[in-house]
């Protein structure tokens, strides 16, 4: 199980976060109260050319000092604090959640044609492979990600996620089997300025982890989900893919569907499948993923968890469940269920 | 000093009181066992290689065999095959030639990995119901690829090389005509030109009467260059080049003279009658530049129409060989496991020298990825694959497909008596003798050969829903769907398992 949400506004008109709360909460009947989060585009307006590097530290005399030397190594700490949390009677606090706001040394990846992007995938691969009590679990530019483990709502109370705003939210309400009560665990992932919800389950994540690995990612969050953040970002900012044809990449038209398409078509398609053929992802899943100008949901290839799509205005939402959009949007319409496979995309304009 | 005879390895019993004299048993064996005198059969089991043609042809089972009818004394090391090689080698001075693959009891690495099912979480893929995808190509792959607009339309930029296409990930590997009779290999032919895979010809070069089927034949570029010209490499759907094969790694081919009849020494292109052993290695071939250089000139031959495969055996240092391989332009490597047939090796070559292909393949996956190289080539794993539990494991472990050998002839009639090196396969198989030949019917035993690998392209599909997987790719180097069950730390690191429970 596992419900998840997403909402972006095409003109950057921005939400707080108190609808993508209650919308999620409608959906507590798929979660288990172990694990829920949230990811908000257009958070830090003023620091938006700053990476918000988001950390969870089990503490700050030790661990810190640790990661503050580390990201000293690589550029510079504009700013940081501790991220604002408010007690909550059902949220027992595991982690202290911190945010710095960084700006890498682009010289320092002299061979790169995106140096400030590979900084901090180097830094977030570092950090959490080798800093034990130091995880970082956000690194975009402009978005800021709370998760805990509890239902949605706590959650949302505990970071006070209304006191945000946002023109692009993904939430996430967990029923987790693999890693419960850990707060790394919850979605949404997050690698620079991608982020995923996921329900379900990858039953081909040892093919892709040992693809996504000899690329130089490291996968450290013991759990299915964190390799969808890092495909994407292979397959969209390294590889120069759009947002449709690496859904097409993981989860690809049949071979049967392929032959019958039109020549040029198939030949796209069959290249497609050649060349990313480990990047295929098999399984039951229902995924969205964001970054900053846009948000695609798709399914696997037989659709074995739900998705539905609505519009609202310039608001485009994705969800598991209708109820959870019409909570959000009372007056959301052209609600459709996309195929098996098929992307449903969001863009912002301009 | 006299040696003197060594116990019987079988002894055949004729059961009076069923035979009925209808002299099949005689008609049928060409080793000699049977004779009638007087009013009943007599033997001389001594001549008896446990074929079971006999007992196959018997319309009143009235034959039975007895493997090892006389003990020597028993002893761990001075085992019964120890002492006869030495006897034997005593008497002749000789290297003692052998059929088969590798005898020694090692461990079965396959045996001791379990595959993985879904449960409540993931919900298993019902293959009756749902799609299921088998269909593999074999051949390089970029890896990205770019694309253009051009007036609102998507263009790829990217040119992708020629791929053979599989519908099931299990080809059959090569076995040359003089190994094997032309019968047999029209079995072959036949039947993966239905099923939509490939057959390999072997280094026999490729008979006219297989012409019909050439598109779904991969022709061999082995040592010995047997029956190789321009004609031959145009006709092959693809090429490949033979360093070694696993079951006698290190040296080269061997095909006793006794098997070089007309036919075949014209599509092999050397004398009637002669022994044709291949060298050791390619003499034009002393370094990795030099198979760089073999593989674009095949390439170059054929106008880069074809891919060009290399096949090796696994041995040590396979891992570091196949990321060679993969640099040269090659579209694929085959690693032949340990235990990989043959019709003819030096015995203590076959028990030997090599690896398993458990081992072998893993390493070469690993360090093909350690290395960002691993999707541009395929993988193909070869050498005792068995069942289609093998099939799915191996491909887990990171092979692309599978060549089987063993497993076809097997199918056809093959009893795996382990002495093909005679030419004397009461089946027909591995044999050139007319009478012999004549016993195998291309018709039927194609649809043996079809139905086998169709049984275990259902079984491997089944295994994949069960696993929650629809397509193959997704089995691909997924070795998290494997445990390891009583297999040592050490070989679990190598393979990347876990073991069962963890």
């Amino acid at each position: 199980m596992c419900g998840i949400i997403g909402v972006i506004d095409r003109s950057r008109r921005t939400m707080n976060g108190a609808g993508i709360r209650a919308a999620l909460s409608q959906m507590d009947e798929r979660g288990s109260g172990e694990g829920a989060g949230y990811a908000v585009y257009g958070a830090f307006p003023d620091l938006k050319d700053y990476y918000a590097i988001h950390v969870f530290f089990d503490n700050l005399h030790e661990t810190k000092p640790v990661v503050e030397e580390e990201l000293s190594k690589w550029g510079t700490i504009e700013h940081q604090e501790a991220v604002p949390t408010y007690e909550q009677a059902n949220i027992r606090k595991m982690h202290i959640p911190w945010r710095f706001f960084f700006r890498p040394d682009p010289h320092l990846m002299p061979r790169s044609t995106t140096p400030e992007d590979d900084v901090v995938t180097h830094l977030v691969m570092k950090v959490n492979s080798s800093i034990p009590g130091a995880l970082i679990y956000a690194s975009g530019k402009d978005l800021a990600v709370f998760k805990a483990s509890g239902w949605p709502e706590d959650v949302a109370d505990f970071y006070r996620i209304q006191d945000y705003t946002g023109y692009l939210w993904l939430g996430h309400n967990r029923y987790p089997t693999n890693t419960p009560g850990w707060w790394g665990g919850a979605h949404p992932f997050n690698l620079l300025n991608w982020s995923v919800v996921h329900n379900g389950e990858i039953t081909s994540y040892g093919t892709n982890r040992r693809y996504i690995e000899s690329y130089g990612y490291r996968c450290s969050m013991f759990t299915d989900t964190e390799v969808v953040a890092y495909l994407f970002d292979l397959l969209v900012r390294r590889h120069g893919l759009s947002m449709e044809t690496a859904v097409h990449a993981l989860a690809p038209p049949f071979w049967d569907e392929i032959d019958q398409m039109p020549e040029k078509q198939a030949v796209i398609n069959r290249a497609i499948r050649l060349a990313y053929g480990p990047a295929l992802m098999n399984g039951p899943f229902a995924i969205v993923v964001a970054n900053r100008e846009s948000m695609v949901g798709f399914t696997d290839r037989i659709k074995l968890r739900p998705l539905v799509s609505g519009e609202c205005g310039d608001r485009l939402f994705i969800s598991s469940e209708e109820a959870a959009i019409r909570t959000m949007e009372p007056e959301v319409g052209k609600v459709t269920m996309p195929r098996a496979g098929e992307p449903v995309v969001g863009r912002v304009v301009g | 000093m006299s040696i003197g005879s060594v116990p019987l390895r079988y002894r055949i019993g004729v059961d009076h009181e069923q035979c009925m004299l209808c002299g099949r048993c005689i008609e049928n064996c060409p080793y000699g066992v049977f004779r009638q005198e007087g009013g009943s059969i007599h033997v001389n089991s001594r001549v008896c290689v446990a074929c079971h043609r006999c007992i196959a042809m018997c319309p009143r089972d009235a034959i039975s065999l007895v493997e090892r009818p006389v003990d020597y004394r028993s002893h761990p090391l001075w085992t019964p095959v120890v002492r006869e090689s030495i006897y034997n080698q005593a008497r002749t001075g000789r290297i003692i030639l052998s059929g088969m693959g590798n005898a020694q009891e090692y461990p079965i690495i396959f045996d001791r990995l379990v595959l993985d099912a879904c449960q409540v979480t993931n919900p298993s893929i019902d293959p009756l119901r749902e799609p299921m995808e088998l269909r593999t190509y074999i051949g390089k792959k970029p890896s990205r690829i770019e694309f253009s607009k051009k007036d609102g339309e998507t263009i790829l930029e990217t040119r992708l090389s020629p791929n053979l296409m599989l519908e099931t990930p299990i080809m059959i590997g090569h076995m040359s005509y003089g190994a094997i009779s032309l019968n047999a290999q029209k079995s072959l032919a036949r039947a993966v030109t239905e099923l939509g895979t490939f057959m390999g010809t072997g280094e026999g070069g490729l008979h006219e009467s297989l012409y019909p089927y050439q598109e779904h034949i991969i022709v061999q570029v082995a040592s010995g260059r047997f029956g190789v010209d321009i004609n031959y490499l145009e006709r092959g759907a693809a090429i490949e080049i033979k360093i070694g094969q696993g079951a006698k790694p290190g040296i080269g081919g061997h095909l006793p003279g006794e098997k070089v009849c007309a036919d075949v020494s014209c599509t092999r292109m050397i004398p009637e009658g002669s022994d044709a052993i291949s060298p050791a290695p390619h003499h034009d071939i002393y370094s990795i530049e030099d198979l760089k250089q073999l593989v674009r000139s095949l390439k170059e031959a054929t106008e880069w129409k074809k891919p060009v495969f290399v096949k090796i055996a696994a041995v040590h240092n396979s891992a570091a060989i196949a990321a060679g391989i993969a640099r040269s332009s090659a579209d694929a490597v085959v690693i032949d496991g340990f235990r990989g047939g043959t019709g003819a090796a030096p015995r203590v070559f076959r028990d030997h020298v090599g690896i398993p292909i458990e081992a072998a393949i893993a390493s070469v996956d690993a360090k093909l990825r350690s290395q960002g190289i691993r999707n541009e080539v395929s993988l193909i794993a070869s050498g005792g694959i068995r069942e289609s539990a093998d099939v799915a494991k191996v491909i887990a472990l990171g092979a692309d497909a599978v060549y089987i050998g063993t497993a076809a002839l097997v199918a056809m009639g093959c009893r795996v008596c382990g002495t093909c090196y005679r030419g004397l396969c009461p089946w027909g198989i591995a044999t050139q003798r007319p009478d012999l030949v004549a016993r195998l019917d291309p018709s039927v035993a194609s649809a043996n050969v079809v139905n086998l690998i169709h049984a275990w392209t259902l079984e491997l599909s089944e295994l994949m829903g069960a696993a929650g997987i629809n397509s193959i790719e997704s089995l691909r180097g997924n070795r998290d769907r494997l445990r390891g069950y009583m297999l040592d730390e050490g070989i679990m690191q190598v393979l990347d398992v876990k073991p069962v429970g963890a």
